[in-house]
């Protein structure tokens, strides 16, 4: 057990003008993971931090946080890692609401924008075809399967909203995670919903304002590697285009 | 206040809530779909699930196995009507979810794959890799997206039911971005919020599993049923608890004692030759019998043993378990490629929950619940592996529809007594936040409660322990009402949700030990050492517990039996 000093960022809006730091010593155990040291601050010497976590074993993407500078899933990352004093604040390039919690509207919106669903051109009854016969489901292949897998691995943790520099500088850009969802489903075999969201991705602030700093892929917990899904969107996009000039809406998927 | 109107109103975003708001929205394109969660719908803990979803998909296989194995799982405890829909609907339901995009691993010929699991005679569980929750969830969450007549109350955190005239029309919620209170109305509520781990100290489940949805019906007078069945899953990272899938035992993983013996195949555990896919109360109980017999492993955590996946190779393990590797790797520092992951039986899943029928309703007109919230009971005393992710599928789904066509028949609601009750909750919470006065700290009864249910409900349980249980839980229950409070501001006060989520935990554990207390046999996961057997003559009944201002009130409802017939349980 090593006592680290523990730097929280602290902002109650009914209080504070502007964010304010409050160090902690904390007694930590070898072993713990950043969060844990958040929790034992909370249940033992302060209460009044205010900050979102649930699963602790990074799958529900809620602990994001900044720590020492650097965005990062705080259930996953080793305490011991760093040295005896921490920073922890928001996650950089959102909104706070308060102390360590920032606001998702934004975010929210943007991931709705890409519609992240199954779109088929024709309802189930009259494209029953595409179905296997009795058991309703669509058949995919392995490497129909692995084309999309990697992208639909987002947890949704934001982190690559605070590490990307064109999100920093265009609050509005769609960021890294919504064009990744995007393109995971542009890329799912069992979808047909291209044109949409490759008109999306041609209009303002989306796969063209990005500006290949990688960051969003270097900082990603879950290996998803949201670079490529932009780059890929990008290129699909102006296919779709292209195609779009010598046949009205594309042709098929 | 706000108040806004809405046909019905669903309490929970995960599985279960998400499945019951596409339900109605894609059915009543006109209907206005309340969805309340107190976090974002992608964080609810459906997200953990690893292993897979059941339901019958091969050749080899049938509804009357699929049901068999479930009722057998049991120990005779599921009702069977509910069991048959189940088994009928599952297929159903999981071809929806891949027809919603769900990533499904796939068979050669392009088919889902299935694997084996616990309990089950044949492979009928449906996998992504090892993260089917986190697909399953994001497949439903992204899909509820298309339908703008769903509206979402993201991080609102409901604290009472609004019941008028005996039914249930509505709920108070505290928008906990404000600190607000604001009554959502609807003709029918439906709760899908999950199950209470959290009210044991080391569980798989995330710090949001507070039994809410149990209390809110509780404190409005519905029964929980059956709420003494706790499922220890059998392999949890000692420490943390979190979850090693079973689909580790069912891709061909071995149990291991310190002297490297595949216990369940070396000493009779009543698992026959199913050995490692054996159900999981059974398992549980080999492992604290070989820990108890000095053949377990210590660490800093407690005892163990070891899950040794080693044999299957890399490539296996990287192409099926993927999941399984990063928290190995992350949380114990181990590799299963080369060396085996110390695990112990760590709270899962409670098969009790909101006592409902078939169709999700509650005995309270308008209330309806779903998923691990609810007990229908299709787990009884034990629940198989794979089978909750479908329940929450198809009994989401159905309580949307009986909720639907029960709103629709509802008569007008009474806006101005269904406000006043806001108000009233309002201010009991407004009361609750900042109270400097109280005596007692957060932490430091949560921290009994986890002491006291651990000693009292574990894997094996005793009538004296179990007692003194009883008796522990209802002293937090008084002083869990003298909560001293620090954090004064209305803004994200997430001292103030915490201590209303122990309010609910304190009210869901003592239930649980209550009802554990009176059930003197030993069925499924409710294993006593002082009435070692199950006994079908006297308590073949669910334990049926109501609100009483002196403790929960315990009664009896008959199982549905009528297509299997009760056996002796052993594989």
């Amino acid at each position: 057990m090593a006592d680290k000093t523990i730097v929280i960022t602290r902002f109650d809006p009914d209080k504070d003008e502007a964010p304010r730091k409050q160090e902690y010593t904390v007694p930590c155990e070898p072993n713990w993971k950043v969060l844990d040291a958040v929790n034992f601050i909370k249940d033992e010497l302060d209460a009044t931090i205010s900050y979102r976590w649930s699963c602790r074993m990074a799958v529900c993407g809620s602990c994001g946080m900044m720590v020492n500078g650097e965005p990062k899933l705080t259930c996953k990352t080793t305490l011991s890692d760093y040295g005896d004093r921490v920073d922890i604040e928001p996650l950089a390039n959102f909104p706070i609401v308060r102390d360590l919690v920032v606001e998702l509207d934004g975010f929210m919106h943007k991931f709705e924008s890409v519609k992240p669903w199954i779109m088929r051109a024709k309802e189930k009854a009259e494209d029953k075809a595409a179905y296997h016969e009795t058991k309703g489901t669509f058949s995919q292949s392995a490497e129909e399967l692995g084309n999309f897998k990697q992208f639909s691995m987002c947890i949704n943790c934001m982190l690559c909203y605070s590490a990307c520099p064109v999100v920093a500088n265009e609050p509005d850009f769609l960021g890294p995670a919504a064009i990744a969802l995007g393109h995971r489903y542009n890329t799912d075999s069992r979808d047909q919903g291209n044109d949409e969201r490759n008109e999306i991705f041609r209009g303002e602030g989306t796969v063209f304002s990005c500006s290949y700093a990688n960051e969003c892929s270097e900082v990603c917990p879950k290996n998803v590697d949201p670079a490529a899904a932009i780059n890929q969107a990008k290129f699909g996009a102006v296919i779709d285009w292209a195609k779009g000039l010598v046949i009205p809406r594309g042709g098929s998927n | 206040m706000d108040v806004s109107r809405h046909d019905i109103v669903i309490v929970g975003g995960g599985g279960a809530g998400l499945r019951a708001a596409i339900e109605a929205a894609e059915n009543h394109p006109t209907a206005s779909i309340a969805l309340v969660s107190k976090v974002y719908p992608m964080r609810s803990h459906t997200v953990s699930a690893e292993g897979g979803a059941a339901a019958v998909a091969r050749e080899d296989d049938n509804l009357e196995l699929h049901g068999f194995d479930t009722v057998k799982g049991s120990d005779f405890l599921g009702d069977q009507d509910a069991i048959k829909y189940f088994v009928e609907e599952a297929p159903k339901e999981l071809a929806l979810l891949e027809n919603w995009g769900c990533p499904f691993s796939r068979n050669e010929d392009g088919s889902v794959a299935t694997r084996a699991f616990g309990g089950m005679t044949t492979k009928r569980t449906w996998y992504a890799t090892d993260k089917i929750g986190f697909h399953m969830l994001h497949a439903l969450f992204q899909q509820s997206m298309r339908y703008k007549n769903i509206v979402r109350y993201d991080e609102y955190f409901v604290s009472k039911l609004l019941v008028d005239g005996g039914k249930c029309q509505g709920v108070a919620a505290l928008d906990i971005r404000t600190g607000d209170y604001s009554a959502i109305l609807g003709k029918a509520v439906i709760l899908t919020t999950g199950g209470g781990g959290k009210i044991f100290p080391f569980t798989t489940n995330g710090t949001i599993k507070t039994g809410d949805g149990m209390a809110l019906a509780y404190r409005a007078g519905v029964p929980l049923k059956d709420m003494e069945f706790v499922q220890y899953h059998p392999t949890g990272l000692p420490g943390t608890g979190i979850l090693i899938t079973e689909a580790t035992r069912g891709e061909g993983g071995y149990l291991r004692n310190s002297k490297g013996e595949r216990f369940l195949v070396d000493y009779d555990y009543g698992v026959g030759n199913k050995a490692e896919l054996g159900p999981r109360d059974m398992i549980s109980r080999a492992i604290v019998q070989e820990i108890e017999a000095g053949r377990g492993l210590s660490g800093p955590y407690g005892d163990y043993v070891h899950l040794d996946l080693t044999h299957l190779g890399e490539e296996t393990i990287n192409a099926k378990l993927p999941f399984v590797r990063e928290l190995a790797k992350t949380y114990v520092g181990v590799d299963p490629v080369t060396d085996p992951i110390p695990v112990r039986p760590v709270v899962h899943y409670m098969m009790g929950g909101v006592d409902t029928d078939i169709d999700g309703a509650t005995e309270m007109p308008g209330l309806y619940a779903a998923g691990e919230t609810a007990c229908v009971s299709i787990n009884g005393a034990n629940r198989l592996g794979s089978n909750s992710l479908t329940e929450c599928l198809v009994f989401g789904a159905a309580a949307a529809r009986h909720a639907m066509k029960y709103a629709e028949g509802a008569g007008d609601i009474n806006e101005t007594a269904l406000r006043a009750q806001v108000e009233e909750e309002a201010t009991r919470v407004d009361h609750l936040r900042g109270r400097k006065k109280g005596g007692e700290k957060i932490s430091q009864i949560r921290r009994e409660l986890n002491s006291a249910m651990e000693d009292a409900c574990g894997v094996y349980r005793e009538q004296t322990t179990m007692q003194a249980g009883v008796i522990a839980v209802a002293q937090l229950r008084g002083r869990v009402a003298d909560l001293r409070l620090e954090d004064e501001s209305k803004v994200f006060n997430t001292e103030l949700i915490t201590a209303l989520e122990l309010q609910n935990m304190v009210e869901v554990a003592e239930v649980l030990a209550v009802s554990a207390a009176h059930r003197k046999e030993s069925r499924g996961a409710h294993t006593c050492k002082d009435f070692t057997t199950r006994d079908d003559t006297n308590y073949l009944y669910h334990t049926m517990a109501r609100h009483n201002a002196a403790g929960p009130q315990l009664g009896k409802k008959d199982v549905v039996l009528g297509h299997w017939v009760p056996e002796e349980r052993k594989y």
